[in-house]
């Protein structure tokens, strides 16, 4: 009847019950969502699945049949496949060799140490031909790959194992809608072939449109599962968050000023990056940035904030033409940007939530003699996790200890710290649950209440509309249109950003 | 756009300029050499260039036991002692028998392979430690070959201070041993021979077997190693161990090829290796790096320290070329490798 059964599971970590007694029942055949807040046990689940971790209590039944899981090896050639949120691959080396490795066809039995090139390369070859990936060339180079296609060849990989179930750890956050559509073609090609998907995503619209069952998860206990069908977004809000969220985005008017920043005409050396992008920014607005992934948006305002050349074009801040060269330019003309990779160009992991917050404003703690005064920043930091409402056991915590959506609220403090009156936010939202999603939102508004800009780069659609007061939308690099939030849709968005494409 | 053309018909996809990105490096040394050769035509002569291949073989044979270990990222400080080592096993065995100063005045005549498999055994199994540390307890490679660079030294030190020989320089090897260095056949010498059959085997491993596939994943991506279910530590103490296999094995070459041995023999030599190993395309980032572009490398970077004495550059002056040599050629890898912005 299932596939995969887990049962009683629960699993304890230094001074936190990550699992307690969690269910999940997976058919054959269907795609199963599972769902929860960051830091609900989703992972830790998985992990405990994929021999990653070991269950303190529970039993997995796989086939009917209980089975131990001590480490990947073993929940590989059971059939379990786990397609991580980093890619597992390698950039240097072939689609095949990425495939095959750890277990390469070999010349002469499977004890010997010479590689069958001839056969990894069929065999790889009518894999992606299953699959309907034809435009992968077995012996491409894996880092001249797209990052869709490079997903594709990790479950290509998955499916190579002859995997029962494959567990899908977000695997729609870096891809467009289009490429998504494809994910979702093969991930219909694999339920066909009676392959079961654990899809872990936060994105509702996605859930509700490819999973069969849903089964939702809550500060590591179990809270139920129900057919696709039954659920709205609503509901699985609900059900996540143990209360009702009626609104998605906080309300509120914002009060459109003087100009504050103009981009105009910004030209990128590189030919295929963007072109002659103009575009202005008001106080108390807030901007937003759609397009499709490798619209060059994040460039673009990189390049504003002087950490990409431009070889064009010229920028006004308040209506002063300002050379910005380098991120030190940028903050003494008041901006602020928070990258798109918190975990690459965020946090400093190793270092406190203290130290992760004072740092870009660190010279403002000097006392006459040039030290830093202790005080000073811990009284900021007091201050900081006060009024963004940060979730951490102490100031002095390390900040990779803290979940996804409460280092993002450090960044953001950071930020604040050094009183920007420009904030370009690059996917301020991404990989952080329903609950703390909203947080951002009400600190975006409060800011845009006190007078600052606000630039918002945004992949979702809900937010980029729900957010904002006017959508830039690029395509290919350049501005394809402008639209004002409140009279545009879905539809007339995707049509512009993708207005240059093709 | 006709350079273009030009640029894509010779180098395929890739433009012209990216070709000159990609090979800056060995371009501007390619150059180096051309002037070396305008300065002093006479480089150019057969027996000279013969003197800089063989100059070359125990570089490549060591350059090519480097290379596993940048390959994952690491680097190997403890090499050129390595190379001492070897040299001062195999000489002291390997001494004639009517030679005044002998290591072992007592020792007859060995089989000429029983001590330079005991170096080579010896190496390689220093090697495996170096791997086995790094595996195991998680050091960086550097500091754990900085630590065996020590006790490989000292050890070694200990061994060729042993009385009669009192740290003497070895000297009086048997002919047969240096025929290994310094013979030829026809006019190919034996030493360019070995280094062309280490080269095959060493291509042979990485492009067509398991292990040296699995070297490239773990230098690439260790995580995804190991989630392919790749024994992480066995590939370490692999790779390593070659490593160690084919560093004392050129220190072998190196005693045979100029007849004697001191415990000093080698030193610095991992630098040269290293060095050619980055201009040869090795990245320092792990996972990326040719058979054919280690020997290239070796082979300009000897034509450069040989060429620069032979037209006369003071040596002081020839330090600093090298080192510059070096900076950029990691420089341009670095540039390579990282998000073009």
């Amino acid at each position: 009847m299932y596939v995969l059964e887990m049962n009683h599971v629960s699993k304890s970590f230094p001074g936190v019950k990550a699992l307690d007694d969690v269910t999940l029942k997976v058919k054959p055949g269907t795609v199963h969502a599972l769902m929860g807040e960051n830091g609900a046990g989703k992972s830790t689940l998985m992990k405990c699945l994929f021999g990653l971790y070991s269950m303190d209590e529970g039993e997995i039944r796989f086939n009917g049949e209980p089975v131990a899981i001590n480490n990947v090896k073993e929940a590989l050639s059971l059939g379990i496949s786990m397609i991580h949120q980093e890619l597992h691959l390698i950039p240097y080396r072939s689609v095949m060799e990425n495939i095959w490795l750890g277990r390469f066809p070999r010349i002469g039995g499977s004890k010997s140490p010479v590689v069958d090139h001839q056969t990894m390369f069929e065999r790889t070859d009518q894999l992606l031909k299953d699959l309907n990936l034809s435009s992968i060339t077995p012996t491409d180079l894996l880092r001249t790959l797209s990052v869709s296609k490079a997903q594709s060849v990790e479950i290509a990989k998955a499916v190579s194992y002859d995997s029962k179930i494959i567990i899908m750890d977000e695997p729609s956050s870096s891809l467009t809608e289009n490429e998504v559509e494809h994910l979702f073609a093969i991930i219909r090609s694999l339920r066909q072939r009676g392959v079961a998907i654990i899809y872990i995503s936060h994105k509702m619209e996605e859930i509700l449109k490819i999973s069969d069952e849903v089964t939702i998860m809550r500060d590591g206990h179990y809270v139920g599962t129900w057919e696709a069908g039954e659920l709205t977004t609503a509901t699985i809000i609900k059900r996540m968050v143990g209360r009702d969220l009626t609104h998605r985005f906080p309300s509120g008017e914002s009060k459109i000023g003087k100009e504050l920043l103009r981009v105009d005409n910004y030209t990128s050396p590189n030919p295929r990056s963007f072109k002659q992008v103009s575009l202005t920014l008001h106080e108390g607005e807030i901007l937003g940035l759609g397009g499709l992934v490798g619209a060059q948006r994040t460039e673009v305002m990189e390049a504003v904030f002087g950490l990409r050349l431009h070889n064009e074009g010229s920028l006004y801040v308040r209506g002063k033409e300002v050379t910005i060269n380098n991120s030190y330019d940028a903050k003494k003309y008041g901006m602020a940007l928070l990258t798109e990779e918190r975990r690459a160009t965020g946090i400093f992991p190793v270092l406190s939530v203290q130290d992760n917050l004072v740092i870009a404003n660190i010279r403002a703690y000097r006392d006459k003699s040039g030290l830093l005064s202790s005080a000073k920043m811990a009284a900021d930091t007091k201050k900081s996790i006060k009024d963004l409402d940060i979730k951490t056991p102490s100031a002095r915590t390390l900040i990779k200890s803290l979940s996804g959506g409460n280092q993002q609220k450090v960044l953001f403090a950071r930020w604040l710290l050094t009183v920007p009156d420009i904030l370009i936010l690059d996917e301020p939202t991404r990989g952080i649950d329903v609950g703390a999603k909203y947080e951002i939102y009400v600190i975006m508004r409060e800011l845009a209440a006190q007078g600052k800009g606000v630039i918002m780069i945004s992949s979702e659609m809900p937010e980029l509309l729900g957010m904002t007061d006017r959508v830039v939308v690029m395509s290919e690099g350049r501005v394809a249109g402008t639209v004002n939030s409140k009279e545009t849709n879905q539809e007339q968005v995707m049509e512009l950003a993708t207005k240059y494409v093709g | 756009m006709r350079t273009q053309a030009i640029g894509s018909f010779l180098f395929g996809k890739k433009s012209l300029k990216e070709f000159v990105m990609d090979k800056a490096i060995f371009l501007v040394l390619l150059m180096l050499v051309i002037v070396i050769a305008i300065i002093n035509p006479r480089i150019l002569r057969v027996q000279v260039l013969r003197d800089i291949l063989m100059m070359s073989s125990t570089k490549i044979i060591m350059a090519l036991g480097m290379m596993f270990v940048i390959l994952t990222g690491g680097v190997d400080l403890g090499g050129g002692r390595m190379v001492g080592m070897a040299a001062v096993i195999s000489a002291s065995m390997l001494q004639t028998s009517d030679y005044v100063r002998r290591f072992y005045p007592e020792l007859g005549q060995v089989p000429l392979l029983l001590p330079i498999l005991l170096a080579v055994i010896v190496g390689t199994l220093f090697g495996m430690m170096n791997g086995m540390i790094v595996a195991k307890f998680k050091v960086p490679a550097f500091i754990a070959t900085l630590s065996s660079m020590l006790i490989i030294y000292g050890v070694n030190s200990i061994y060729f201070n042993m009385p009669p020989n009192n740290s003497q320089p070895i000297g009086g090897l048997r002919p047969d041993f240096t025929y290994l260095g310094s013979g030829s056949i026809g006019f190919i010498p034996v030493i360019v021979i070995f280094a062309a059959i280490v080269s095959i085997i060493v291509w042979f491993i990485l492009n067509k077997t398991v292990f040296g596939k699995n070297v490239y994943a773990v230098g690439g991506n260790p995580e995804a190693a190991a989630v392919s279910g790749i024994n992480i530590t066995k590939t370490l103490v692999g790779l390593f161990g070659v490593c160690g296999f084919l560093i004392s094995l050129s220190g072998v070459l190196e005693a045979a090829r100029t007849g004697g041995a001191t415990n000093n023999y080698g030193n610095g030599y991992e630098l040269d290796a290293i060095a050619s190993c980055v201009v040869g395309g090795v990245s320092t980032t792990g996972g990326v790096g040719t058979v054919s572009g280690v020997i290239a490398g070796v082979i300009i970077f000897s034509f450069i320290n040989y060429g620069l004495t032979f037209v006369g550059v003071n040596p002081y002056w020839q330090n600093i070329i090298k080192g510059i040599i070096i900076v950029s050629a990691v420089s341009f890898d670095i540039r390579k490798y990282v998000q073009k912005k």
